[in-house]
């Protein structure tokens, strides 16, 4: 009656212990070689740094009941064709002044950060700069001074000024355009983006 | 001081140094702490700790000024911005508990090993070089806060990545540190004696050093980088920390009510099992939005739903031998923390943690302040009141293991420090988690998560008031501290009876 039953007792638990973490971390290898590969720039999930000389949009699909993005013909950034390694460059920049400048620390990318200042998951495809044609040009001069073209959206909440120079900016653009592309399972949901806006 | 007096002190530097450890000796006098109290380790334990609580009076301050901007969008305004805040609230609040976890290793090793720390002189330069390094890294944060868009930026400034912004050079330093403290455990573990306990923590500080390394790259593609991110993040803090705690957990069990090895070290295992099992794979609830495929969704949305299980399973081990042992302990403040854990990890991680985590419901709560109300709550409840917890026990030992049941003097102090802190942190939870309710509706769902509907729900009144109400508690948090630090200095001072010995039964 004392005796402690096997499956009470401290080393049927110890090997149970070992054997789950060591399955689990073995599982999780398996799908981390999968999901790199599936997901490396270039991927159909990730796309090539080159899609920044592409139109990009974000739809529902009807058939796969979520939104997904779109990648269109050509539609070029700054009015320039950039090769794939001049594109890379450029997003690479981009990508290195959001950390240098911790964007992260107020917005969200890919819905993680924190959430003192908007997503820029789709930040590319938002209405918020109005048409098409104003687009770059309107990130530049915010990028580049953001408090003399503040976009507060009546909250009073301004970007401070970060010392971001026009290539740096110019960089985070091409960045913010190739993330747009990306597809995340469709979030977020319900998106309505500059393109149809201006249908 | 007269206007003569404070003027000499600014001109002469030795007039300054004298008046300082003129303060320092005032103040050693008045806390009447006795050194000889303490083993080596211990010694250097206590260290880690008074760190600890320096970075956690950091913490408050540096969230209670982010709380404010929340609410007056101007205050500090390009001399203190948000981002700098934020940063510092919650690097400060990750070290601070690394700090004490540390320290909670240095305080039982020698006891769990039965024998003196091997490389006890390594431990403390450590030590040294570890607080230098957060002082310096903590010094840039706010003096330097941003560089340009190129390496040396990353390497010396700023990291950019949430929670681990460190500059490049500094998680090099980390590592280095984490090694000397993973060397001391081993070596000390294997002259002493060996354990369960001391099997599951050596695993773990491997795991945990190790996981760092996954988050000491730049990487262009943001779904890879990421991807790797997340592996620092959640394989700490939702599994080798957890692991740590349950470490911890099962030690002091032992130390308070005497419960006895072979049934801690049966349910240590069994948490390992269930925190593993669970938090390993559960680490895909973080990967349903960020480019990778699609079957994230269902092993991230099943495994993380099991991940309150093992919380549980320690709300049950906790409650369960406290209530065999009749509650008779050796210090009541360590043990109504180490419920007040039990139930803030169950709550905090598990409950708050399941509300957001299947991805049906993930796709309109991510990135809202639903995460910030489970960050609140999860945090304090999983490791901050572990910490406490052990801050107690080591300022028993160090006051010469006196008196800390019941009726001991200012016993309402330690009482209205957890009432104070914990009925904060809940507050704020609330106040966050009505915030976050509000911007899934209106944000996520009605306007599509586009800037204008981000600011829709954020000058909405729901979200306005809430931010109000969640400074109102953080404010009532910081009492807490307040008063906790104060306890923690003078609790058991001037106490004569000595504890009473708590045998294994």
């Amino acid at each position: 009656m004392n005796e402690t039953p096997r499956w009470a007792s401290e080393s049927f638990w110890k090997k149970t212990a070992i054997w789950v973490t060591a399955g689990s971390f073995l599982i999780l290898i398996v799908l981390t070689f999968d999901t790199l590969s599936k997901t490396s720039a270039g991927s159909t999930r990730v796309p090539d740094y080159t899609v920044i000389n592409q139109k990009i949009d974000y739809r529902f699909d009807e058939k796969l009941n979520k939104f997904m993005p779109i990648i269109g013909g050509e539609e070029l950034l700054f009015d320039k064709k950039y090769t794939a390694e001049e594109a890379e460059q450029l997003v690479t920049l981009g990508k290195k002044t959001t950390q240098a400048k911790n964007c992260m620390n107020c917005h969200t990318l890919l819905g993680n950060g924190a959430y003192y200042a908007p997503d820029l998951t789709k930040a590319w495809l938002d209405q918020g700069w109005i048409s098409r044609d104003m687009r770059e040009d309107m990130m530049l001069k915010f990028l580049m001074d953001p408090e003399n073209n503040a976009r507060t959206f009546g909250s009073g909440r301004k970007m401070p000024n970060l010392n971001i120079t026009e290539a740096e900016a110019r960089g985070v653009i091409a960045f913010l355009k190739w993330m747009s592309s990306i597809d995340t399972n469709g979030f977020p949901h319900n998106f309505t983006s500059i393109e149809s806006e201006e249908e | 001081m007269s206007s003569n007096e404070s003027s000499a002190v600014l001109t002469n530097p030795s007039a300054l140094w004298h008046k300082a450890c003129t303060a320092v000796n005032r103040f050693k006098a008045w806390v009447a702490l006795d050194g000889g109290n303490l083993s080596p380790g211990q010694t250097l334990a206590v260290k880690y700790f008074c760190v600890a609580v320096v970075l956690f009076f950091a913490q408050l301050l540096f969230g209670l000024l982010a709380a404010l901007q929340f609410i007056f969008p101007g205050f500090l305004y390009e001399f203190l911005d948000f981002s700098v805040n934020r940063m510092v609230h919650i690097n400060a609040m990750v070290v601070w508990m690394l700090y004490g976890f540390i320290g909670c290793i240095y305080w039982l090793l020698e006891d769990e090993s039965g024998t003196e720390i091997v490389g006890l002189k390594w431990g403390n330069l450590a030590f040294l070089i570890l607080t230098a390094a957060v002082a310096l890294v903590v010094l840039v944060y706010i003096l330097v806060q941003i560089g340009s868009g190129t390496d040396s930026s990353l390497w010396f400034i700023n990291e950019g990545r949430e929670y681990i912004e460190a500059p490049r050079w500094a998680d090099i330093g980390i590592v280095a540190v984490m090694l000397v403290f993973a060397y001391n455990v081993v070596a000390t573990f294997n002259k002493g004696k060996w354990s369960g306990i001391a099997g599951v923590l050596t695993l773990d500080l491997v795991a945990l050093a190790g996981l760092y390394v996954a988050g000491m790259f730049y990487m262009t593609n943001i779904t890879h980088e990421q991807y790797w991110w997340w592996w620092v993040i959640h394989l700490w803090v939702e599994a080798t920390w957890e692991v740590l705690v349950g470490v911890i957990m099962a030690w002091s069990l032992m130390k308070l009510l005497g419960v006895r090895r072979k049934i801690v070290q049966t349910w240590l295992y069994i948490e390992v099992a269930l925190m593993f099992g669970s938090g390993i794979l559960g680490l895909g609830h973080h990967y349903f939005w960020i480019g990778t495929p699609e079957y994230w969704l269902t092993i991230g949305g099943f495994f993380s739903a099991l991940e309150p299980i093992p919380l549980v399973a320690m709300v049950v081990h906790a409650v369960y031998d406290a209530g065999a042992h009749a509650f008779k302990n050796s210090n009541h403040p360590a043990l109504a923390w180490i419920i007040a854990h039990a139930f803030g990890n169950f709550f905090g991680a598990g409950v708050w943690g399941f509300m957001h985590t299947l991805p049906q419901i993930n796709l309109y709560t991510h990135g809202t302040q639903w995460s910030a109300s489970h960050g609140h709550l999860a945090f304090f409840g999983a490791y901050a009141t572990i910490n406490i917890a052990f801050f107690y026990l080591a300022i028993q030992h160090w006051r010469g293991g006196v008196w800390m049941a019941g009726d001991s003097q200012n016993a309402w102090r330690w009482k209205w420090a957890l009432g104070l802190l914990n009925a904060g942190v809940l507050g704020m939870t609330i106040a966050l988690l009505i915030a976050g309710y509000e911007q899934s509706f209106i944000e996520r769902a009605v306007e599509g998560s586009t800037w204008g509907g981000y600011f829709s729900a954020q000058n909405h009144p729901s979200f306005q008031n809430a931010m109000v109400w969640r400074l109102i508690w953080g404010l009532v948090t910081f009492a807490g501290l307040g008063l906790l630090i104060w306890d923690l200095l003078t609790i058991g001072k001037g106490e004569t009876r000595k504890a009473q010995v708590i045998e294994p039964h």
